[in-house]
């Protein structure tokens, strides 16, 4: 009788296995994937063909206000510089830009990877010696925009920069890490 | 018991309270500055928010010799703040340059140890979720960051408008701690009609405030406590100056 429930509460450590190999692959593996839905930027930016193809830099597009605020994403204006009003290449992603969105007065609705919650203050201007790659995702070289990742909850993008990146980074060079630093 | 830190810079405001006709322009532009939502019954006073509170104080006489006075309230910033160790997340802090208490909202747990312990009433507890009019939305500020219900907010210098001259500082290669006084005004300061309060730091002898704290009718609340408010008052009668800490009736002071 002892037995015979002690080997029916045991039921091996097969189950015990299975569950906890569940556990991690919901946890390491589905949750990730149903917290982030993935989308697509309106159309391709391929800033290598700025970069390497019409030698241009960052700075190009990317410029600071007056008061050393950043400028946030290149507007239709500034692309309009040279893509005037007619197609100057042969791809659709151009087309698409020129037809859709300069053609009809219309800004391009851009997803931002990098853009923070609002309570972050962070300056551009103060951050000015460091490449603009050691926070923000190699774009120049690439060809496509990689897929944006929204958080299901927050609705902040996967890849935007994390506080305790922040955080290291400040430590490293001996910068305050006091709250009001970057919180507002 | 705390860990005193002394920064390089101060910032501080001087109130002058005999300029002070009490219309409130103050607290409204705080208000509009620092995002807070129209509350739905102002009248309960337990339960709105004010960061600047305006204050009625009289000389207890009748009239003709009645005289009253208006005190602007907003959060001292203490050198030794009482807030500060009580709070068991360190959503508060006082350890940057300036010397501004901070206040980290989605770090905040709401378990209000910091309003308990403040003796000035500075910190205010959000009861409701803040809600603006349809169209009022658009008057939100990108200056300070909206909260939710359930935490602790109070007045932080405007802290934003630091940061901003800061850049500005760093553009026009100034010494971000060597700011001229008329880069960084909060917006009570600079929407105050009769210029009652000035604004600056006081380690830096450019400033006026560097003056005006150490005038002879210069003075802070509750001195008494040892709190070292970064808010300086100043008043030429006496019946002001008195109210600013409790006396007993005994005491020679
Ligand atoms: S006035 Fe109150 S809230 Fe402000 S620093 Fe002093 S103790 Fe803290
Ligand atoms: S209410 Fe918030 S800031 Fe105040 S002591 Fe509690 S957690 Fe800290």
């Amino acid at each position: 009788m002892e037995e015979k429930r002690a080997s029916k509460q045991c039921g091996g450590v097969l189950p015990f296995f299975i569950g906890v190999l569940a556990s991690l692959i919901i946890g390491w593996w589905v949750f990730p994937q149903v917290l982030y839905s993935q989308k697509a930027q309106p159309f391709n930016f391929s800033h290598k063909v700025h970069v390497d193809g019409e030698g241009m830099d960052c700075e190009s597009c990317h410029t600071y206000a007056e008061d050393g605020s950043f400028n946030g994403l290149p507007s239709n204006a500034v692309c309009a510089d040279c893509h005037s009003e007619d197609v100057l290449g042969d791809t659709k992603d151009e087309e698409i830009f020129v037809t859709e969105y300069l053609q009809k007065d219309k800004e391009v609705p851009w997803l931002v990877y990098q853009y923070q919650p609002d309570n972050v203050y962070f300056s551009h201007k103060a951050h000015e010696g460091f490449e603009c790659t050691d926070c923000h995702p190699d774009l120049g070289n690439s060809d496509t925009l990689p897929a944006y990742y929204e958080n299901r909850i927050s609705g902040y993008s996967k890849q935007t920069m994390k506080m305790w990146q922040c955080e290291r980074c400040h430590a490293e060079v001996g910068t305050s890490n006091a709250c009001y630093i970057c919180h507002k | 018991m705390h860990n005193h830190i002394d920064f390089e810079t101060r910032y501080v405001m001087c109130v002058d309270i005999d300029k002070c006709t009490g219309c409130g322009a103050c607290m409204v532009s705080c208000q509009a500055e620092n995002n807070i939502a129209p509350m739905e019954d102002g009248s309960n006073k337990l339960k709105t928010l004010t960061w600047m509170l305006v204050y009625e104080l009289n000389n207890g006489k009748n009239f003709p010799d009645r005289e009253v006075a208006y005190l602007p309230r907003p959060c001292m910033q203490c050198e030794n703040p009482a807030c500060v160790p009580v709070c068991p997340v360190v959503a508060t802090a006082k350890d940057e340059e300036g010397g501004i208490v901070s206040q980290i909202y989605p770090r905040c747990i709401g378990c209000r140890y910091c309003m308990a312990a403040c003796p000035y009433h500075a910190r205010y507890f959000g009861w409701f979720d803040p809600k603006w009019p349809e169209g009022m939305d658009k008057t939100l500020s990108p200056m300070t960051s909206t909260r939710p219900r359930g935490v602790v907010e109070k007045c932080n210098f405007c802290h934003t408008r630091l940061m901003n001259a800061r850049q500005r500082a760093r553009q026009e290669g100034v010494d971000p701690l060597k700011m001229p006084e008329d880069w960084y005004q909060p917006a009570c300061v600079e929407s105050c009609p009769s210029g009652a309060i000035t604004f600056g730091d006081i380690n830096n002898p450019e400033h006026k405030v560097h003056e005006l704290a150490h005038s002879k009718y210069a003075f802070r609340l509750l001195e008494k406590l040892g709190m070292d408010p970064q808010v300086y008052y100043i008043s030429r009668r006496e019946w002001v100056r008195k109210q600013a800490d409790h006396h007993t009736a005994e005491e020679k002071h």
